[in-house]
Protein backbone atom coordinates (compact mmCIF):
# COMPACT_ATOMS: atom_id res chain seq x y z
CA UNK A 1 0.00 0.00 0.00
CA UNK A 2 0.76 3.75 -0.80
CA UNK A 3 -0.49 6.29 1.72
CA UNK A 4 -0.21 9.84 2.12
CA UNK A 5 -0.01 11.08 5.25
CA UNK A 6 -0.84 14.29 7.29
CA UNK A 7 0.93 14.39 10.62
CA UNK A 8 1.01 16.85 13.63
CA UNK A 9 4.82 17.67 14.29
CA UNK A 10 5.82 19.68 16.92
CA UNK A 11 9.42 19.82 18.43
CA UNK A 12 8.68 20.93 22.23
CA UNK A 13 5.55 21.75 24.21
CA UNK A 14 6.41 25.29 23.70
CA UNK A 15 7.59 24.84 20.30
CA UNK A 16 4.97 25.96 17.47
CA UNK A 17 3.52 22.65 15.63
CA UNK A 18 2.64 22.18 11.96
CA UNK A 19 1.03 19.49 9.94
CA UNK A 20 3.42 17.48 7.56
CA UNK A 21 2.78 15.35 4.57
CA UNK A 22 4.75 12.19 3.99
CA UNK A 23 4.31 9.93 1.36
CA UNK A 24 4.71 6.11 2.71
CA UNK A 25 5.15 3.08 0.43
CA UNK A 26 5.30 -0.68 1.21
CA UNK A 27 2.85 -0.31 4.00
CA UNK A 28 1.20 -4.04 4.18
CA UNK A 29 -2.71 -4.44 5.19
CA UNK A 30 -1.97 -6.60 7.95
CA UNK A 31 0.34 -4.06 9.94
CA UNK A 32 -1.15 -2.49 12.71
CA UNK A 33 -1.49 1.44 12.63
CA UNK A 34 1.41 1.74 15.02
CA UNK A 35 3.55 -0.61 12.52
CA UNK A 36 2.97 1.98 9.64
CA UNK A 37 4.13 4.67 12.38
CA UNK A 38 7.44 2.56 12.65
CA UNK A 39 7.86 1.97 9.37
CA UNK A 40 7.55 5.96 8.43
CA UNK A 41 10.56 6.09 11.60
CA UNK A 42 12.72 3.64 10.43
CA UNK A 43 12.43 5.56 6.78
CA UNK A 44 12.43 8.91 8.59
CA UNK A 45 16.10 8.06 10.69
CA UNK A 46 17.29 6.42 7.69
CA UNK A 47 17.36 9.71 6.12
CA UNK A 48 18.75 11.60 8.99
CA UNK A 49 15.34 13.32 10.02
CA UNK A 50 13.80 13.27 12.97
CA UNK A 51 11.06 10.22 13.44
CA UNK A 52 7.49 10.98 14.51
CA UNK A 53 7.11 11.27 18.17
CA UNK A 54 4.08 8.85 19.67
CA UNK A 55 2.92 7.28 22.40
CA UNK A 56 2.18 3.20 22.79
CA UNK A 57 3.61 0.54 25.13
CA UNK A 58 1.38 -2.91 25.34
CA UNK A 59 0.20 -3.19 21.60
CA UNK A 60 -2.63 -5.49 23.05
CA UNK A 61 -5.18 -2.92 23.35
CA UNK A 62 -4.95 -3.20 27.15
CA UNK A 63 -2.58 -0.57 28.49
CA UNK A 64 -4.55 2.67 27.51
CA UNK A 65 -0.95 4.30 26.20
CA UNK A 66 -1.75 4.76 22.22
CA UNK A 67 -3.85 7.52 21.69
CA UNK A 68 -3.71 9.70 18.11
CA UNK A 69 -7.07 11.52 16.49
CA UNK A 70 -6.97 9.30 13.27
CA UNK A 71 -8.90 10.71 10.22
CA UNK A 72 -10.93 12.95 12.55
CA UNK A 73 -12.18 10.43 15.09
CA UNK A 74 -10.45 9.42 18.53
CA UNK A 75 -8.33 6.03 17.74
CA UNK A 76 -9.58 6.13 14.09
CA UNK A 77 -12.43 4.75 12.20
CA UNK A 78 -13.22 1.42 13.99
CA UNK A 79 -15.51 1.07 17.24
CA UNK A 80 -14.04 -0.20 20.75
CA UNK A 81 -10.29 -0.55 18.80
CA UNK A 82 -7.53 1.39 20.22
CA UNK A 83 -4.86 2.74 17.80
CA UNK A 84 -2.76 -0.27 18.37
CA UNK A 85 -5.16 -2.65 16.96
CA UNK A 86 -6.50 -0.78 14.05
CA UNK A 87 -5.21 -2.29 11.17
CA UNK A 88 -3.94 -0.99 8.06
CA UNK A 89 -6.63 -3.30 6.02
CA UNK A 90 -8.92 -0.77 7.40
CA UNK A 91 -7.21 2.12 5.08
CA UNK A 92 -7.40 2.17 0.87
CA UNK A 93 -4.03 1.96 -1.15
CA UNK A 94 -3.52 5.70 -1.94
CA UNK A 95 -5.63 7.17 1.21
CA UNK A 96 -4.43 10.10 2.52
CA UNK A 97 -4.57 9.76 6.47
CA UNK A 98 -4.45 13.16 9.05
CA UNK A 99 -3.26 12.01 12.32
CA UNK A 100 -3.05 14.19 15.19
CA UNK A 101 -2.49 14.69 18.53
CA UNK A 102 -5.63 14.50 21.83
CA UNK A 103 -6.67 17.98 21.46
CA UNK A 104 -7.59 19.56 25.09
CA UNK A 105 -5.95 22.43 26.93
CA UNK A 106 -5.89 19.77 29.85
CA UNK A 107 -3.77 17.48 27.59
CA UNK A 108 -0.96 19.75 26.67
CA UNK A 109 1.47 18.67 23.86
CA UNK A 110 4.92 17.27 24.78
CA UNK A 111 5.90 16.13 21.33
CA UNK A 112 4.67 15.50 18.23
CA UNK A 113 1.88 13.49 18.63
CA UNK A 114 2.12 12.80 22.21
CA UNK A 115 0.33 14.41 25.06
CA UNK A 116 0.79 15.09 29.04
CA UNK A 117 -2.87 13.00 30.38
CA UNK A 118 -1.45 13.12 34.18
CA UNK A 119 -4.35 15.02 34.53
CA UNK A 120 -6.33 12.22 34.76
CA UNK A 121 -3.89 10.72 37.07
CA UNK A 122 -4.23 13.43 39.34
CA UNK A 123 -8.11 13.07 39.13
CA UNK A 124 -7.68 9.32 40.04
CA UNK A 125 -5.37 10.20 42.79
CA UNK A 126 -8.31 12.79 44.44
CA UNK A 127 -10.56 9.51 45.44
CA UNK A 128 -10.19 6.30 42.34
CA UNK A 129 -9.24 3.97 44.88
CA UNK A 130 -10.76 2.64 48.60
CA UNK A 131 -9.40 3.10 51.95
CA UNK A 132 -8.64 -0.21 52.79
CA UNK A 133 -6.36 -1.75 54.26
CA UNK A 134 -4.68 -4.44 51.97
CA UNK A 135 -1.59 -6.05 54.26
CA UNK A 136 -1.77 -8.40 56.95
CA UNK A 137 -5.34 -10.04 57.99
CA UNK A 138 -7.59 -9.09 55.12
CA UNK A 139 -10.87 -10.25 54.67
CA UNK A 140 -11.30 -12.32 52.11
CA UNK A 141 -13.50 -10.02 49.29
CA UNK A 142 -15.84 -12.70 48.54
CA UNK A 143 -17.10 -12.63 51.98
CA UNK A 144 -19.35 -10.34 51.16
CA UNK A 145 -22.50 -10.73 48.60
CA UNK A 146 -22.79 -8.32 45.74
CA UNK A 147 -25.25 -9.14 43.37
CA UNK A 148 -23.84 -10.27 39.75
CA UNK A 149 -25.58 -7.34 37.90
CA UNK A 150 -23.78 -4.68 40.65
CA UNK A 151 -20.34 -7.26 39.82
CA UNK A 152 -20.80 -6.94 35.70
CA UNK A 153 -21.68 -3.21 35.87
CA UNK A 154 -18.81 -2.85 38.05
CA UNK A 155 -16.32 -4.76 35.90
CA UNK A 156 -17.72 -2.99 33.10
CA UNK A 157 -16.93 0.49 34.57
CA UNK A 158 -13.10 -1.36 35.58
CA UNK A 159 -12.19 -1.81 31.80
CA UNK A 160 -11.57 2.28 31.57
CA UNK A 161 -8.26 2.24 30.34
CA UNK A 162 -7.58 6.09 30.68
CA UNK A 163 -6.19 6.54 27.60
CA UNK A 164 -7.90 9.87 27.19
CA UNK A 165 -10.39 9.22 24.30
CA UNK A 166 -13.73 10.68 25.73
CA UNK A 167 -11.69 13.68 26.62
CA UNK A 168 -10.39 14.17 23.09
CA UNK A 169 -13.75 13.33 20.95
CA UNK A 170 -16.03 15.77 23.08
CA UNK A 171 -16.84 18.50 21.98
CA UNK A 172 -16.03 20.25 25.38
CA UNK A 173 -12.76 18.40 25.94
CA UNK A 174 -14.73 17.28 29.07
CA UNK A 175 -13.82 14.14 31.10
CA UNK A 176 -16.76 13.49 32.71
CA UNK A 177 -16.92 10.16 30.91
CA UNK A 178 -13.12 8.60 32.61
CA UNK A 179 -14.47 10.31 35.78
CA UNK A 180 -18.07 8.65 36.11
CA UNK A 181 -16.18 4.80 34.92
CA UNK A 182 -14.40 5.48 38.59
CA UNK A 183 -16.83 6.36 39.90
CA UNK A 184 -19.33 3.99 39.03
CA UNK A 185 -16.69 1.22 39.40
CA UNK A 186 -16.70 1.91 42.88
CA UNK A 187 -20.45 3.28 44.02
CA UNK A 188 -21.75 -0.02 42.98
CA UNK A 189 -19.88 -1.76 45.43
CA UNK A 190 -20.34 -2.11 48.99
CA UNK A 191 -16.89 -1.84 49.84
CA UNK A 192 -16.96 1.40 47.54
CA UNK A 193 -19.66 2.78 49.37
CA UNK A 194 -18.12 3.72 52.34
CA UNK A 195 -16.54 6.98 50.66
CA UNK A 196 -18.57 7.46 47.50
CA UNK A 197 -20.35 10.82 48.63
CA UNK A 198 -16.47 12.05 49.06
CA UNK A 199 -15.05 10.38 46.05
CA UNK A 200 -17.66 11.86 43.90
CA UNK A 201 -16.91 15.53 45.46
CA UNK A 202 -13.41 15.20 45.19
CA UNK A 203 -12.72 13.74 41.78
CA UNK A 204 -15.08 16.03 39.82
CA UNK A 205 -13.68 19.12 42.37
CA UNK A 206 -10.30 18.17 40.69
CA UNK A 207 -11.50 17.05 37.38
CA UNK A 208 -12.75 21.22 37.45
CA UNK A 209 -9.78 22.20 38.53
CA UNK A 210 -7.54 20.28 35.70
CA UNK A 211 -9.41 22.63 33.00
CA UNK A 212 -11.31 20.12 31.33
CA UNK A 213 -15.12 21.03 29.97
CA UNK A 214 -18.03 20.45 31.60
CA UNK A 215 -20.21 17.54 29.85
CA UNK A 216 -23.34 18.43 27.60
CA UNK A 217 -24.25 14.69 27.12
CA UNK A 218 -23.86 14.31 23.13
CA UNK A 219 -22.72 10.79 23.81
CA UNK A 220 -19.97 11.22 21.45
CA UNK A 221 -17.43 9.95 24.18
CA UNK A 222 -19.33 6.48 24.28
CA UNK A 223 -19.58 5.88 20.59
CA UNK A 224 -15.23 6.58 20.54
CA UNK A 225 -14.35 5.09 23.84
CA UNK A 226 -12.10 1.71 22.81
CA UNK A 227 -13.59 -0.04 25.58
CA UNK A 228 -17.43 0.70 25.39
CA UNK A 229 -17.54 2.62 29.10
CA UNK A 230 -21.13 3.37 28.85
CA UNK A 231 -23.19 6.79 29.41
CA UNK A 232 -24.59 5.02 32.07
CA UNK A 233 -21.95 5.75 34.16
CA UNK A 234 -22.28 9.23 34.05
CA UNK A 235 -26.06 9.01 34.90
CA UNK A 236 -24.68 7.28 37.98
CA UNK A 237 -22.32 9.87 39.06
CA UNK A 238 -24.49 12.47 38.83
CA UNK A 239 -26.67 10.09 40.87
CA UNK A 240 -23.93 10.33 43.16
CA UNK A 241 -22.88 14.13 43.14
CA UNK A 242 -26.11 14.90 43.50
CA UNK A 243 -27.03 12.89 46.28
CA UNK A 244 -23.58 13.86 48.39
CA UNK A 245 -24.72 17.13 48.51
CA UNK A 246 -27.44 16.42 50.92
CA UNK A 247 -24.72 14.36 53.25
CA UNK B 1 -23.64 30.65 44.10
CA UNK B 2 -21.38 28.54 45.91
CA UNK B 3 -23.63 25.43 44.99
CA UNK B 4 -23.58 26.00 41.68
CA UNK B 5 -19.50 25.73 42.15
CA UNK B 6 -18.99 22.65 40.02
CA UNK B 7 -19.45 21.84 36.26
CA UNK B 8 -21.87 19.04 37.55
CA UNK B 9 -23.86 21.31 39.65
CA UNK B 10 -24.21 23.58 36.58
CA UNK B 11 -25.69 20.79 34.41
CA UNK B 12 -28.06 20.10 37.16
CA UNK B 13 -29.39 23.89 37.54
CA UNK B 14 -29.52 23.76 33.28
CA UNK B 15 -31.99 20.36 33.92
CA UNK B 16 -34.24 21.21 36.15
CA UNK B 17 -34.72 24.97 34.64
CA UNK B 18 -34.73 23.59 31.23
CA UNK B 19 -37.22 21.00 32.44
CA UNK B 20 -39.43 23.83 34.03
CA UNK B 21 -39.36 25.52 30.49
CA UNK B 22 -40.49 22.54 28.52
CA UNK B 23 -43.44 22.70 31.15
CA UNK B 24 -44.14 26.31 30.17
CA UNK B 25 -43.86 25.87 26.75
CA UNK B 26 -46.49 22.60 26.53
CA UNK B 27 -48.58 24.66 28.63
CA UNK B 28 -48.32 27.74 26.12
CA UNK B 29 -48.93 25.66 23.51
CA UNK B 30 -52.05 24.29 24.79
CA UNK B 31 -53.63 27.82 24.93
CA UNK B 32 -52.29 28.90 21.42
CA UNK B 33 -54.44 25.30 20.23
CA UNK B 34 -57.89 27.26 21.72
CA UNK B 35 -56.83 29.69 18.40
CA UNK B 36 -58.13 27.65 16.22
CA UNK B 37 -60.39 25.15 18.29
CA UNK B 38 -62.55 26.41 19.70
CA UNK B 39 -61.84 30.07 18.57
CA UNK B 40 -61.66 33.01 19.75
CA UNK B 41 -63.87 33.04 22.83
CA UNK B 42 -61.61 30.34 23.96
CA UNK B 43 -58.27 32.08 23.68
CA UNK B 44 -59.84 35.57 25.15
CA UNK B 45 -60.79 33.71 28.30
CA UNK B 46 -57.36 31.87 28.44
CA UNK B 47 -55.78 34.76 28.25
CA UNK B 48 -57.75 36.16 30.75
CA UNK B 49 -57.32 33.64 32.55
CA UNK B 50 -53.73 33.84 32.61
CA UNK B 51 -53.58 37.40 33.12
CA UNK B 52 -55.86 36.91 36.60
CA UNK B 53 -55.06 33.60 38.22
CA UNK B 54 -52.97 34.28 41.60
CA UNK B 55 -50.89 30.98 40.55
CA UNK B 56 -49.69 32.40 37.17
CA UNK B 57 -48.76 35.59 38.58
CA UNK B 58 -46.78 34.02 40.78
CA UNK B 59 -45.37 31.74 38.57
CA UNK B 60 -44.64 35.02 35.61
CA UNK B 61 -41.83 36.16 37.65
CA UNK B 62 -39.98 32.77 38.56
CA UNK B 63 -40.83 31.97 34.76
CA UNK B 64 -39.01 35.66 33.46
CA UNK B 65 -35.93 34.66 35.99
CA UNK B 66 -35.97 30.59 34.70
CA UNK B 67 -35.18 31.98 30.73
CA UNK B 68 -32.83 34.51 32.04
CA UNK B 69 -30.58 31.67 34.24
CA UNK B 70 -31.30 28.75 31.44
CA UNK B 71 -29.99 31.60 28.80
CA UNK B 72 -27.43 33.08 31.02
CA UNK B 73 -26.20 29.93 32.17
CA UNK B 74 -26.18 28.22 28.51
CA UNK B 75 -23.99 30.97 27.22
CA UNK B 76 -21.67 31.37 30.16
CA UNK B 77 -20.93 27.08 29.70
CA UNK B 78 -20.99 26.66 26.30
CA UNK B 79 -18.17 29.84 26.04
CA UNK B 80 -16.18 28.44 29.06
CA UNK B 81 -16.25 24.86 27.21
CA UNK B 82 -14.94 26.39 23.88
CA UNK B 83 -12.19 27.76 25.81
CA UNK B 84 -10.86 23.89 26.91
CA UNK B 85 -9.53 23.13 23.58
CA UNK B 86 -7.49 26.48 22.40
CA UNK B 87 -6.00 24.50 19.00
CA UNK B 88 -8.28 22.51 17.07
CA UNK B 89 -8.11 20.01 15.11
CA UNK B 90 -7.40 19.77 11.82
CA UNK B 91 -9.72 17.35 10.39
CA UNK B 92 -12.54 16.80 12.84
CA UNK B 93 -15.36 14.34 12.17
CA UNK B 94 -17.62 14.52 14.55
CA UNK B 95 -20.91 13.69 13.09
CA UNK B 96 -20.09 10.10 13.20
CA UNK B 97 -20.41 9.93 17.02
CA UNK B 98 -23.28 12.81 18.21
CA UNK B 99 -26.05 14.13 16.65
CA UNK B 100 -26.76 17.60 15.11
CA UNK B 101 -28.54 18.40 17.89
CA UNK B 102 -26.79 17.57 20.84
CA UNK B 103 -23.78 19.87 19.63
CA UNK B 104 -25.68 22.51 18.20
CA UNK B 105 -28.02 23.59 21.59
CA UNK B 106 -26.46 26.76 21.90
CA UNK B 107 -27.09 27.86 18.23
CA UNK B 108 -30.67 26.46 18.45
CA UNK B 109 -30.64 28.34 21.85
CA UNK B 110 -29.74 31.37 20.58
CA UNK B 111 -32.05 31.48 18.07
CA UNK B 112 -35.51 30.66 20.26
CA UNK B 113 -33.75 33.52 22.31
CA UNK B 114 -33.76 36.34 19.46
CA UNK B 115 -37.33 35.42 18.14
CA UNK B 116 -38.03 35.53 22.46
CA UNK B 117 -36.92 39.17 22.05
CA UNK B 118 -38.80 40.08 19.21
CA UNK B 119 -42.06 37.96 20.65
CA UNK B 120 -41.93 39.76 23.49
CA UNK B 121 -42.06 43.36 21.97
CA UNK B 122 -44.46 42.37 19.40
CA UNK B 123 -46.90 40.70 21.63
CA UNK B 124 -46.46 40.83 25.19
CA UNK B 125 -45.42 44.35 25.69
CA UNK B 126 -48.41 45.60 23.71
CA UNK B 127 -50.58 42.46 25.60
CA UNK B 128 -49.56 44.34 29.34
CA UNK B 129 -50.20 48.31 28.15
CA UNK B 130 -52.80 48.42 25.50
CA UNK B 131 -56.19 49.36 27.36
CA UNK B 132 -58.35 47.09 26.07
CA UNK B 133 -56.38 44.80 24.06
CA UNK B 134 -57.85 42.09 21.53
CA UNK B 135 -55.84 39.37 21.84
CA UNK B 136 -56.94 37.77 19.16
CA UNK B 137 -57.27 40.49 16.77
CA UNK B 138 -53.13 41.01 18.01
CA UNK B 139 -52.27 37.61 16.87
CA UNK B 140 -54.20 37.03 13.51
CA UNK B 141 -52.40 40.34 12.44
CA UNK B 142 -49.28 39.41 13.45
CA UNK B 143 -49.40 36.01 11.45
CA UNK B 144 -50.04 37.86 8.76
CA UNK B 145 -47.10 39.26 8.28
CA UNK B 146 -44.89 36.69 6.07
CA UNK B 147 -41.77 37.45 7.55
CA UNK B 148 -42.86 37.27 11.25
CA UNK B 149 -44.52 34.00 10.57
CA UNK B 150 -41.57 32.59 9.17
CA UNK B 151 -39.24 33.70 11.92
CA UNK B 152 -41.85 32.18 14.05
CA UNK B 153 -41.94 28.72 12.33
CA UNK B 154 -37.78 28.23 11.87
CA UNK B 155 -37.69 29.66 15.26
CA UNK B 156 -39.94 26.10 16.69
CA UNK B 157 -37.93 24.36 14.27
CA UNK B 158 -34.94 25.16 16.17
CA UNK B 159 -37.08 24.87 19.44
CA UNK B 160 -37.83 20.96 18.74
CA UNK B 161 -34.41 19.96 17.99
CA UNK B 162 -33.27 21.98 20.95
CA UNK B 163 -35.77 19.74 22.75
CA UNK B 164 -35.09 16.39 20.75
CA UNK B 165 -31.50 16.29 22.91
CA UNK B 166 -32.72 18.41 25.88
CA UNK B 167 -35.05 16.61 27.22
CA UNK B 168 -33.23 13.40 27.57
CA UNK B 169 -30.20 15.48 28.41
CA UNK B 170 -32.16 16.88 30.97
CA UNK B 171 -32.57 13.18 32.77
CA UNK B 172 -29.28 12.09 31.91
CA UNK B 173 -27.98 15.38 34.06
CA UNK B 174 -30.24 14.50 37.16
CA UNK B 175 -28.82 10.79 36.97
CA UNK B 176 -31.81 8.71 36.04
CA UNK B 177 -31.03 5.28 35.45
CA UNK B 178 -29.91 5.26 32.16
CA UNK B 179 -30.18 1.50 30.91
CA UNK B 180 -34.02 1.43 32.35
CA UNK B 181 -35.58 5.12 31.36
CA UNK B 182 -32.93 6.11 28.24
CA UNK B 183 -35.01 4.49 25.53
CA UNK B 184 -38.28 5.78 26.87
CA UNK B 185 -37.08 9.19 27.62
CA UNK B 186 -35.68 9.69 24.22
CA UNK B 187 -39.11 8.87 22.39
CA UNK B 188 -40.47 11.39 25.13
CA UNK B 189 -38.42 13.93 24.08
CA UNK B 190 -38.60 13.27 20.44
CA UNK B 191 -42.52 13.07 20.99
CA UNK B 192 -42.29 16.67 22.65
CA UNK B 193 -39.60 17.97 20.60
CA UNK B 194 -42.02 17.36 17.51
CA UNK B 195 -45.36 18.63 19.31
CA UNK B 196 -43.89 21.41 20.18
CA UNK B 197 -42.35 22.20 16.61
CA UNK B 198 -45.23 21.11 14.68
CA UNK B 199 -47.59 22.27 16.96
CA UNK B 200 -46.57 25.90 16.76
CA UNK B 201 -45.43 26.22 13.16
CA UNK B 202 -49.11 24.66 12.21
CA UNK B 203 -50.85 27.45 14.01
CA UNK B 204 -49.02 30.46 12.53
CA UNK B 205 -49.49 28.88 8.95
CA UNK B 206 -52.97 28.11 9.07
CA UNK B 207 -53.47 31.74 10.02
CA UNK B 208 -51.33 33.36 7.56
CA UNK B 209 -53.24 31.53 5.02
CA UNK B 210 -56.75 32.05 6.79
Amino acid sequence: MKLNLKIWRQAGPNAKGQMVDYQIDGVESDMSFLEMLDLLNEKLIAKGEEPVAFDHDCREGICGMCSLYINGEAHGPDRLTTTCQLHMRRFKDGETITIEPWRANAFPVIKDLIVDRTALDRIQQAGGYISINTSGRTVDANNIPIPKKDADNAFDAATCIGCGACVATCKNASAMLFVSAKVAQFAQLPQGRVEAAKRVQDMVAVMDAEGFGSCTNTGACEVECPKGISLSNIAILNKEFILAQTK
Amino acid sequence: MTILKTSVAKKVAMALSGLFLVIFVLLHLAINLTLIYPGKEAFDAAVEFMATNPFIQLMQPILFLTFIFHIGMGIYLEWTNRSKRSVKYVNNNPGVASTWASRNMIWTGLFVLLFLIIHLFNYFVPFKTQEVPDHYALVIRLFKNPYYTLLYVIAFLALGRHLSHGFQSAFQSLGTPREKCNKALVITGKIIAFIVAFGFSAIAIYFYFN
